[in-house]
């Protein structure tokens, strides 16, 4: 097998089902009482969690195949997006049934919308939601071809924003440990920095390449 | 109305908590099997079997509380409140704010077996003609534990209700005799990091420290804690013995106390320095002054799936809301 057919047919399903594990977890739990007291506040951060790990894991699959020089990687990026966009939607539908159904107040979208407009950590997290709404619906390949590579991958670029928006939903919303949302920082600070350096280093690699410039010091960049 | 019929019930109880303790040993968390913990319903059906012939009793011996007791002890039916039955113990002893041990809810529960309860002291000092430090297990002798059953409201919008043990603050100030200087009451958490492994890091300033004003000290409903569902306190639940006040929020409510100080000026409380924009001195429930980042008018009773409304401190307004007459709650919360 190719390095391609061997990710098309071995990693990539591989890794669609360890990616339904922390939802087949939340179901086990979910029947057999295992959320503990408040199963409703259980289901919000576990949701929510997995959504923003699936996030920095999709922002990782390119600096990964880059790294590994497993071009091949990057097959498993749209995947891993909406798993990202899946669990993300289910952190927001289980806030709105709370808000909604569960608040004992009636079905009232006017308490929700005022809630997300008047508190930030909220705003800043159904915004984060609203972005990847139009990433999740141009995934397909159609989709690049209707857009253009170009303005497709412009479009794209939102998730930066979106996982910035992830991590200070997260910050904003602990009331005094913030490691863990800090750690998710880091990460995606460390993820954003690499594409930052890769870019130099290629746009260096670019101009040392024209006709005017010594074409000595190509093959070094380019490693 | 419901409130005070509810706490009635609970001041019902005290008498029969009295003799409970007489002739039954309360045992410690360890020395209890699961199958020996009390089930809510029997619990309940105990305690009302105690509680018929006690009732005129405990309404003498708590007078701010006479009124409401007289109406159950004349045989009324007190109405039924499904929506206040006791929440399991399971939950309230694995579902806990304690940040020694951790920040997680279950945190609590899986790591607080490294506190050593015994022995265990409290040291009553500040203004006070006569200081002392009270063995845990003397003050149990002394002031014997009385049953209350409280609804308990974290600030973090949800609620349990718990049948507490618990000796009357009053009643242990009372015994240092406050001098009239004595404006507030600073009650501290133990300081042990080797014992609570959460104070090793700086989530919150260490050691915990909360106060009352003098005269919420001295409420009748002010509890120190020292067991929960007959039983003496887990450790997870803030062993060998804890604050409880039910009109304000949970967080008010110190856990593991080695001291408590009465004092001249407002203490520093732990949240309040840590976050004073979201957590006050005060911090009485009100369903009208939101935290900043969520709302407060309602809350999700643990166990139920349904959110309910949350009354104005925490439904003892009849009780306590004569201590904040003319303040301005929205100001001072």
């Amino acid at each position: 097998m190719t390095q391609g057919q061997w990710i098309r047919r071995v990693v990539k399903p591989l890794v669609f089902v360890s990616s339904l594990v922390p939802f087949g977890l939340l179901l086990r739990d979910a029947l057999g009482g295992g959320l503990g007291a408040n199963p409703i506040e259980e289901i919000t951060h576990r949701t929510g969690l997995t959504a923003i790990t699936f996030l920095m894991i999709t922002l990782a699959v390119t600096p990964a195949s880059r790294l590994l020089r497993l071009g091949g990687l990057t097959r498993l990026r749209r995947m891993l997006g909406l798993f990202a966009f899946c669990y993300a939607a289910l952190h927001f539908l289980t806030y709105l049934a709370d808000q909604t159904v569960f608040a004992g107040t009636g079905l009232s979208l006017a308490a929700v919308t005022a809630d997300v407009a008047k508190r930030p950590y909220i705003t800043v997290g159904f915004t984060t939601l609203l972005l990847l709404i139009p990433l999740a619906v141009t995934s397909t390949s159609g989709w690049v071809k209707r857009l253009g590579a170009k303005r497709w991958q412009a479009l794209h670029r939102l998730v930066y924003v979106a996982a910035a928006g992830g991590v200070l939903h997260f910050l904003w919303l602990v009331k005094a440990d913030t490691r863990l949302p800090v750690a998710y920082g880091v990460v995606l600070v460390g993820l954003l920095a690499y594409r930052v350096v890769a870019q130099r280093i290629r746009r260096r690699g670019r101009a040392a390449a024209s006709p005017h410039s010594l074409p000595t010091t190509n093959s070094a960049v380019r490693g | 109305m419901i409130g005070i019929t509810y706490r009635c019930r609970r001041t019902t109880f005290d008498a029969g908590a009295t003799h409970w303790g007489d002739d039954m040993l309360i045992k410690r968390p360890d020395d209890i099997k699961a199958s020996e913990i009390t089930d809510e319903a029997l619990y309940w059906d105990r305690r009302r079997f105690l509680g018929a012939a006690a009732a005129v009793g405990a309404a003498v011996a708590v007078p701010g509380l006479l009124g409401a007791c007289h109406r159950a002890a004349n045989g009324e039916e007190m109405p039924a409140r499904q929506d206040d039955e006791l929440t399991p113990y399971e939950d309230v002893t694995s579902y806990n704010n304690f940040y020694e041990f951790g920040t997680g809810k279950d945190d609590p529960k899986r790591h607080a077996h490294t506190l050593r309860t015994r022995p265990w002291t409290v040291r009553v000092e500040g203004e006070v003609h006569k200081p002392a430090t009270f063995d845990i297990d003397d003050l149990w002798q002394r002031f014997p534990p009385e049953e209350r059953v409280y609804r308990l409201r974290c600030v973090e919008a949800w609620s349990m209700v718990i049948p507490w043990l618990g000796i009357p603050l009053k009643d242990v100030l009372a015994a240092v005799e406050p001098t009239s200087h004595a404006q507030y009451v600073e009650l501290t958490t133990l300081h042990d990091p080797e014992q609570m492994p959460g104070q090793r890091r700086n989530v919150l300033p260490w050691p915990y420290v909360e106060g009352l004003r003098l005269d919420e000290a001295m409420h009748p409903l002010t509890l120190l804690a020292v067991g929960l569902y007959g039983n003496e306190l887990p450790n997870q639940n803030g062993a060998p013995i804890r604050l409880v006040v039910p009109w304000k929020y949970g967080f008010k409510s110190v856990k593991s106390i080695v001291r408590i100080r009465l004092v001249r000026t407002q203490p520093l409380t732990t949240w309040n320095v840590s976050a004073p924009h979201e957590y006050g001195f005060y911090a009485n429930v009100n369903p009208e002054v939101d935290h900043p980042r969520w709302s407060q008018a309602r809350e999700r009773r643990i166990g139920d799936l349904f959110k309910r409304p949350t009354p104005m401190f925490n439904g003892y307004a009849d009780q306590v809301a004569q201590l904040y007459a003319g303040m301005d709650l929205r100001r001072l919360y």
